[in-house]
């Protein structure tokens, strides 16, 4: 524009090698931005002729061992490369040392080898999935994946294998970074609930990243090696392989969701005007949550062939999982009360959030009942529920920080108006695809299939006209947060009246992120009559 | 298309009580999501910026209300907890005189074998108001056997036999399915349950031609197979005699006592060598891989039908 801007993080230098060999975890942040919307779209695209597809009843674009690779890369695309890096690596990464007052995080290098980790164990991936795919789906059940799956298994999952190591070692620098370098100030219980909840998300990656590590290699030891393990033509048994796979991929669900918890945590309280109602109790259940989530993964496996006793008990702490996400919800709906709410867009999205999730976690209780369970597991039922979660959840959590953070992130306002438009037009186009699904579940009808009996077909037909507009919700801030870039009116330093340490900084902030360390005086969220109050000193 | 079917057909009493909890769960969740809307909607529109609504200052004592919906919360879904897990431990006890039919899957089938020896493919045929038991074998991969007008399922593992049950109490045609990923053609490895009046169903029965019962074509198995050279009097090594076992005690050579039903029968036939009965040398070879899932299923139906009492076999 005219006046020269003062030096930030983008412009401090140039040139490629200035953002391939960078420690800063502001550009690292932007580096994971670029990975993960690549593989949403990789992910997304396979989405899409999955729901093209199952249109018709019967076959269309293609045989059904092209189907069942499809599946299988929409799943392994969005679990391993979207969703569970998604808020952790880019929020996460941008705004930890923002929000604790810190430089950067703990260990910069190592950050910068996560990325290295993530984009290598993706390209592998992708490789896989290119040179002639996978046909196990995404849970690589035994005894299928030893002797019966065809296509590239064992570089699929040693692409997996890599980018694990990549959420092991976000994890443990998100939990040094936390522990050791917050401002003067900053104590434990004036963390923002983002960080509390990030925390508790590097907790999970670092305890049970590990446990899938094993799984992996148990499989290929069984596939490559011959020996023995999980498949009964061997003298193992199938059930001991989804014991452990479950017993990450359920707490993957945690770290999936507990980002957008924080996310949701932070816009809320902003756009109230208000402080979040019961903070100790919001923090403490994002620990409660990844800590009880480690003994509910039985749930996955109660039509398996698993004891009768470990049903009933994995089917009592399912339902104590879901406490704490109820308190979440109801403390986010009463800082709303007697507020100063407006509706912009990461508020929008953040309602979309608060609803969706709450269908999402109550149809959770209905799988949690062994007796309905039997009935819907296996079928569209979980796939509706586990997308209300991890779509309607994670992912509108994932735009609402983008949309809420953006102006930080870029130092450019995006236009409101096309931002509000996108999110109401992702909340209508979810429920549309989503929500026939659990219709067709409970009428039974079963997940991985390319053909379905007839009467089946309506409920499919509204679900994929549904996932056309979502697809468009989803690409329109594409569109206008590049736009924002190139035109868009300069940010101020903290645009939504916010109260964080990241809002006192300049947008974008200065490659060391303070220009002194502000010694913090306050919690967060703490609002005069809808008037912000800083938390530091100096803001 | 077919209009908009929004309801599975209900086919068994215990398919009634299933519906009983999901409509109920079903209120719970539209009750809650109701008042989450409500609320959001409420204060979103009394509280908007600019509003003139009054506000105090913030409360300070949120403890109340955080134990108060925590409890509610806990109360209620320990309650849903045992409502669920009270039906399900239904599917765990099966009524003793259940007539039992053998399943085996394998990539991309179910077969179907009943007591009268009678065979079918991705078809199963049994008659109305009687309890029917079903003993499920995979020959390769994990299938799961899945009928939602009963509201029923299980995963067939392979190496093991897994069981269920049902009573269906309505005259139909229902949906059979595989439920869990198998492969390429897992979408068509399924057809049809045929639930059918008694004189029905025995005509089916006569329809499928005079063959031999499941029990006698075991009985033949047990001889070609070389078992009763050692398990029948006069046999050259000793070895348990098996008339009487089925159903009963067996005590272990190291001093456990397991029931001899057909999980232990399968297993002493494949891994003899596991659970040797007291006073037994542990000789017998094993027989793994050389049984079919189907041969299997005779030999376990034959010592079945020459232990004790047990109407299982009819």
């Amino acid at each position: 524009m005219h006046a020269p801007r003062s030096q930030n993080y983008l412009n401090a230098t140039v040139g490629i090698r200035s953002w391939l060999l960078t420690t800063d975890h502001k550009r690292i942040a932007l580096l994971y931005f670029a990975g993960i919307t690549f593989f949403f779209l990789i992910g997304g695209i396979a989405a899409t002729l999955i729901r093209l597809e199952l249109i018709t009843p019967q076959p269309d674009l293609g045989s059904p061992d092209f189907y069942n690779r499809l599946f299988t890369m929409h799943g392994i695309i969005m679990v391993w490369f979207f969703l569970i890096p998604s808020i952790p690596t880019t929020m996460g990464n941008f705004m930890i040392p923002l929000m604790i007052g810190a430089r950067d995080l703990a260990f910069p290098r190592l950050n910068l080898l996560s990325w290295y980790l993530y984009i290598a164990g993706g390209l592998i991936t992708i490789a896989a999935l290119l040179l002639g795919g996978v046909d196990t789906g995404w849970t690589f059940y035994e005894p299928y994946s030893t002797f019966y799956a065809t296509g590239y298994l064992i570089l699929a999952v040693f692409g997996i294998f890599v980018a694990g190591f990549s959420s092991i070692l976000t994890g443990l620098n998100f939990i040094v970074t936390v522990h050791k370098l917050r401002a003067p100030g900053m104590t434990w219980y004036r963390l923002p609930v983002f960080v509390w909840s990030t925390y508790a998300t590097s907790l999970i990656l670092v305890l049970a990243t590990p446990v899938l590590a094993m799984t992996l290699l148990m499989l290929l030891a069984e596939r490559v090696l011959h020996v023995g393990i999980v498949s009964p033509q061997r003298g193992g048994d199938p059930l001991l392989f989804q014991h452990m796979f479950w017993f990450y991929s359920h707490p993957a669900v945690y770290i999936m969701i507990l980002p957008s918890m924080g996310v949701i945590s932070e816009v809320v309280p902003c756009f109230s005007g208000k402080p979040l109602f019961g903070y100790y109790f919001v923090v403490w259940c994002s620990i409660a949550i990844a800590a009880i989530g480690f003994l509910v993964w039985g749930h996955h496996m109660f039509v398996a062939g698993m004891s009768l006793y470990a049903s009933l008990a994995f089917s009592f702490l399912s339902y104590l999982v879901a406490v704490p996400s109820a308190i979440k919800v109801f403390n986010w709906v009463a800082t709303m009360h007697e507020g100063w709410i407006r509706f912009d867009a990461p508020m929008l999205y953040a309602f979309g959030f608060i609803g969706l999730f709450t269908i999402g976690g109550l149809t959770g209780l209905m799988l949690a009942a062994l007796a309905v369970d039997v009935q819907v597991t296996d079928t569209y039922f979980v796939v509706a529920h586990f997308h209300y979660i991890m779509v309607g959840g994670a992912v509108m959590g994932f735009f609402a920080g983008l949309h809420y953070w953006w102006p930080k992130i870029s130092g450019r306002l995006y236009p409101d108006y096309w931002a509000r438009f996108a999110a109401i037009l992702a909340f209508f186009g979810f429920n549309l695809t989503f929500f026939p699904q659990f219709i067709l579940g409970y009428l039974g009808m079963p997940r991985r299939y390319q053909s379905y009996p007839p009467e089946f077909q309506i409920w499919n037909v509204l679900s994929s006209a549904g996932a056309s507009i979502l697809a468009v919700g989803y690409a329109l801030p594409l569109f206008y947060l590049a736009w924002s870039i190139l035109k868009g009116p300069r940010a101020s330093a903290d645009p939504w009246g916010a109260t964080g340490l990241e809002w006192t900084t300049s947008s974008p902030p200065p490659t060391k992120n303070f220009p002194k360390i502000p010694t913090v005086i306050r919690p967060p969220y703490q609002y005069d009559q809808g008037v912000p109050c800083t938390q530091s000193k100096d803001g | 298309m077919h209009g908009f079917p929004w309801w599975p057909p209900t086919a068994s009493a215990y398919a009634t009580r299933v519906n009983f909890l999901f409509s109920s769960l079903l209120i719970i969740a539209a009750l809650t999501v109701g008042l989450v809307i409500f609320l959001l909607a409420f204060f979103a529109t009394k509280y908007r910026h600019g509003s003139n609504a009054v506000r105090h200052q913030p409360t300070k004592k949120t403890w109340r209300w955080e134990v108060g919906w925590t409890t509610a919360s806990l109360l209620i879904f320990v309650g849903l907890a045992v409502w669920g897990g009270d039906l399900y431990v239904h599917l765990y006890n099966p009524p003793p005189n259940a007539m039992q039919i053998f399943i085996v899957g394998k990539q991309w089938m179910w077969k179907a074998q009943h007591p009268g020896g009678q065979r079918e493919i991705d078809e199963l045929h049994v008659p109305v108001d009687e309890d029917v038991r079903l003993v499920m074998a995979s020959q390769d991969v994990i299938h799961s056997f899945f009928i939602p007008a009963l509201r029923i399922k299980q995963d067939v593992v392979p190496g093991r036999y897994e069981t269920m049950w049902f009573r269906a109490d309505k005259v139909g045609r229902y949906h059979l399915f595989c439920a869990e990923y198998c492969g390429t053609d897992h979408a068509h490895m399924g057809g049809w349950i045929y639930v059918m009046s008694p004189r029905d169903f025995a005509d089916w029965l006569q329809a499928q031609g005079g063959q031999q019962t499941l029990a006698a074509q075991g009985e033949r198995l047990f001889r070609s197979y070389g078992c009763s050279g050692c398990h029948e009097p006069g046999g050259t090594v000793r070895a348990p005699s098996l008339e009487g076992v089925f159903g009963g005690p067996v005590p272990l050579s190291d001093g456990s006592v397991v029931t001899a039903d057909e999980h232990y029968i399968r297993d002493s036939i494949l891994n003899p060598q596991a659970q040797v009965a007291a006073g037994y040398q542990p000789v017998m070879p094993t027989f793994a891989g050389q049984i079919s899932e189907d041969d299997l299923a005779k030999l376990v139906a034959y010592i079945e039908s020459v232990g004790p009492k047990r109407s299982g076999a009819r």
